[in-house]
């Protein structure tokens, strides 16, 4: 009997907690697909009846939105595809490889895990004003490309896998990149997938420096161009949610698809304990 | 070893830099791209960072001129930093204890469901950590509305007066923190739970016999053996939380009466609106040693070599 209590008892607090984290978004599709007059009405109702597209319309016609989605996904999946396998052949260089100054060259990437983002902010915004890549596609990504923490991230999952697989690899007599290749890269995958899904979400959701390096409108990607969109339409909550909505949903759909790997994936490259 | 030596005393001197590059060039190979972006946009701007905060810079020119000890004198000298400073460490104080705590309870509560429930509540928790900051600040900011609001009308359906929320200035700083607690766990209880999955059994059937009950258990057992995963995520949401700038910088613009100017804001105002690099570049080097100090402290106090 109390265990069944207790049981109950941690099933409430759980579900509480579960309908107060997903409550701010079941709010934000409500009201997308509200009306002006539905929106406004006090007590609210808990569902948008009827449905309207009329957010969304005003949305795709106040804002470049899908500019601002190809922006975002060009700039996630260059970021994501340069910094997995920039982090991949460094993490296996400095897991699996000795070299002169290999260590001082892992110490300086712990190094600056440790300073705050903030610091970079001026002097990378002026480096991007000399390279010529404020407002551009280049200063978007690159900056963000090869972020130390997947390099560390990809470094402590290559120093769980066994070097004599390598070595076996050697001695039948394969060259060092297709050893990287076909024999290392497979063995990573499950490193890799951690560090793609997570450095794609970090990138799809980035949202100071993108802030900083874009000036025209055409240019933001999406979390920036909702503050552009706030500004213009400061009380149209429809319109604000059409557009949060329109934002988050890549995201989401993804998190959904490949909820096991983001739940476990986590956990990689954590300290025990 | 000593035929390996007059073997290589043999050869002419420029087959050393072959042998070098044929013995460690694959190696540089794999370290190279990596490297090059981290000495580009990370190491060579902190250390630029270092250089402007002792700087003025032109901005018409792009000269840095050197100022010595100003751009910080400066920074203690202006009350807004200290006010800055004060916000970032009041709300930090405040969220991060509460959401470790909420973090540990969801995390024991969850770890006892089959393994169908614990994906759907992580699942959920998690929601937020997938969303942008930008998308998160829209959204609370429309529940923050003060006459609209869906905040507003639960608190009247229990009777409570309606609150100004993000425009009183008592309450702004406050308000952030809540979009804070009710969204930031899923990350933590993720990780706290696969750390208790990585405790033995062994040791909870230890704490049964000798009849521990579930709150001694979880209390004298298994916090404890967490101690290196509540320590990462102590440190990690420090950091977090003083660095709190886009909800900021999206629902209050620092206000009211800079109630809820953080130091990250501040920072990103004199730099990007006033164009003050230097001063700027001098408060992020405050920031971050703050930030390092803190870290390290927490390292030191809490750290332990637990093992099992």
């Amino acid at each position: 009997m109390a265990m069944r209590v207790m049981k109950a008892t941690a099933y409430l607090i759980l579900s509480v907690w579960a309908i107060l984290t997903i409550i701010p978004f079941y709010w934000m599709i409500v009201t997308a697909f509200k009306n002006q007059v539905a929106i406004q009405a006090i007590p609210p109702d808990w569902w948008p009846s009827p449905p309207t597209l009329l957010n969304f319309q005003v949305f795709f016609g106040a804002a470049p939105a899908f500019r601002w989605l190809f922006n975002s996904s060009f700039v996630a999946i260059l970021t994501t595809v340069a910094t997995v396998t920039f982090a991949t052949m460094s993490g296996y260089a400095f897991a699996k490889r000795r070299f002169p100054g290999d260590r001082i060259l892992f110490w300086l990437v712990m190094a600056v895990l440790v300073v705050p983002y903030e610091v970079k902010l001026v002097p990378l915004f002026e480096l991007s004003a000399h390279l010529g890549m404020i407002d551009s596609y280049g200063g978007l990504i690159l900056p963000a490309v090869s972020a130390p923490f997947a390099v560390f991230l990809m470094k402590q999952f290559m120093t769980t896998l066994p070097s004599e697989i390598f070595d076996a690899a050697r001695v039948d007599g394969a060259g060092e990149w297709s050893l990287f290749v076909h024999v290392v890269a497979p063995l990573a995958t499950p490193g890799i997938t951690v560090v793609t899904i997570f450095t794609f979400v970090d990138s799809w959701n980035a949202f100071l420096w993108p802030v900083i390096v874009t000036s025209s409108i055409q240019m933001r990607t999406l979390p920036p161009g909702l503050a552009v969109l706030q500004l213009q339409s400061y009380t149209d909550y429809g319109l604000q949610m059409a557009g949060s909505l329109f934002t988050a949903i890549p995201t989401i759909i993804l998190f959904l698809a490949l909820q096991r790997y983001f739940l476990q994936g986590i956990t990689v490259g954590a300290v025990k304990g | 070893m000593a035929v390996g030596v007059s073997r290589a005393s043999e050869r002419s001197t420029p087959s050393r830099a072959m042998r070098f590059a044929r013995r460690h060039g694959w190696s540089y190979f794999f370290a190279a791209p990596s490297m090059l972006f981290l000495f580009v946009f990370w190491i060579y701007p902190v250390l630029r960072s270092v250089m402007l905060g002792f700087s003025d810079l032109n901005l018409r020119t792009g000269e840095t001129t050197f100022v010595g000890l100003e751009n910080f004198q400066q920074s203690f000298a202006t009350a807004l930093f200290w006010t800055a400073l004060r916000n970032a460490v009041v709300y930090t104080v405040v969220v991060v204890p509460v959401s470790l705590l909420i973090v540990v309870v969801l995390s024991v509560l969850v770890f006892r469901l089959p393994s169908a429930g614990q994906t759907f509540f992580k699942s959920a928790f998690y929601l937020p950590a997938v969303t942008s900051v930008a998308v998160l600040a829209l959204v609370w900011k429309w529940l923050f509305n003060p006459v609209i609001g869906l905040l507003n009308y639960l608190l009247g359906l229990v009777s409570l007066p309606a609150q100004q929320w993000l425009g009183n200035p008592d309450l702004a700083l406050p308000s952030l923190m809540l979009l804070a607690l009710a969204g930031g766990q899923g990350a933590g209880v993720v990780l706290l739970t696969a750390a208790m999955g990585s405790i033995p059994r062994e040791v909870y059937d230890a704490a049964r016999i000798d009849g521990a009950n579930t709150f001694a258990e979880v209390w004298n057992v298994t916090l404890p053996l967490l101690r290196p995963t509540l320590l990462y995520l102590l440190i990690i949401a420090t950091i977090g939380s003083f660095q709190l700038f886009g909800p900021v910088y999206l629902m209050t613009s620092g206000g009211p009466d800079h109630a809820t100017t953080t130091i990250v804001y501040y920072i990103y105002q004199q730099a990007f609106e006033e164009f003050q690099f230097g001063y700027a570049s001098a408060m992020a080097l405050i920031f971050m040693v703050i930030l390092i100090g803190i870290s390290f402290l927490q390292y030191t106090v809490f750290s332990s070599d637990v093992e099992y």
